[in-house]
């Protein structure tokens, strides 16, 4: 019982850590400058916020913040942008294209993910991706209108749209 | 330092002028939002960081608000598609598939 309070209490600890820096470098680059006043004040309010948010955060039942997560966010993300300069390009070449080369469709999608965030961020991440945004999203599946369908099979789809981004989250979120 | 800021501005620029075309060009709704939010995602990303490039006293500023462009973009673009279809807007004639009727809240939309 008491082993188990300690454990409760460090994650709350260490999710109060992440938080606090995190607000931390927020409010250095709101301000900009490393004057010791502007430092202290925003020292005091980070240390106060995330003594309140740091609570909900537990109640929300979000991953708990370890480096090991956060290296594989920082993975995702970098294949996110790479994906993202794709999809401008891509969407670029078909507006200016003369015969603009589209076959728009509605199809669906299937995820694996189970938490709410997961799914939030996985939809964010398919509407900034070539050609596709997310329409809406019920239960396991997720509704995505494609701007070049190339497959109307669910599990093709599924391959082509959204597995490169499931397979990071999946490590995130696990 | 000037000069890469300008390119970055200048790229930008670029991107929501080809997202404003597309606004014009596509046939429709659905088509324009994929053009105008990601086109525009895009160009802002790169005018606003340009601008923190060319003033570097605005760099950190200018990072936090294209994170929270980046944040908040994609989720107006979900908002605009989900409303056009929630409220009957139909699909181009040149559309190729429409699977909205597998989901039960659109089944009695019309299709195609």
């Amino acid at each position: 019982m008491v082993e188990r309070i300690f454990k409760k209490s460090t994650t709350r600890v260490r999710i109060f850590l992440y938080l606090f820096i995190l607000l931390t470098l927020v409010w250095m680059a709101l301000t900009s400058t490393l004057h010791w006043q502007e430092l202290t004040a925003g020292v005091l309010i980070s240390f106060i916020l995330s003594l309140f948010l740091s609570k909900s955060y537990v109640g929300l039942g979000l991953p708990t913040p370890t480096v090991k997560t956060l290296s594989f966010l920082l993975i995702y993300i970098a294949s996110l942008f790479k994906e993202i300069i794709k999809a401008n390009i891509d969407v670029a070449y078909r507006v200016v294209h003369p015969k603009m080369p589209i076959r728009p469709g509605i199809v669906v999608v299937k995820t694996e993910l189970k938490q709410d965030l997961a799914k939030l961020m996985l939809a964010n991440s398919i509407t900034l991706t070539p050609g596709t945004f997310t329409l809406d999203i019920a239960g396991d599946k997720l509704l995505i209108h494609w701007i070049n369908v190339s497959t109307q099979d669910e599990e093709k789809a599924t391959q082509a749209i959204a597995l490169k981004f499931e397979k990071h989250l999946k490590r995130v979120f696990s | 330092m000037h000069i890469a800021g300008m390119i970055a501005i200048g790229i930008g620029v670029l991107f929501l002028f080809l997202g404003s075309f597309g606004i014009v060009r596509l046939p429709d709704v659905y088509n324009r939002l994929q053009a105008g939010t990601k086109c525009t995602t895009f160009g802002c990303l790169f005018a606003v960081l340009g601008v923190g490039i060319v003033e570097p006293a605005w760099f950190w500023k200018a990072l936090l608000v294209s994170l929270f462009v980046l944040l908040t973009n994609p989720i107006s673009n979900h908002a605009l598609g989900r409303a056009a279809k929630k409220s009957g807007v139909p699909l181009w004639d040149g559309s190729v598939v429409d699977k909205s009727r597998d989901f039960p809240s659109y089944a009695n939309t019309e299709k195609l």
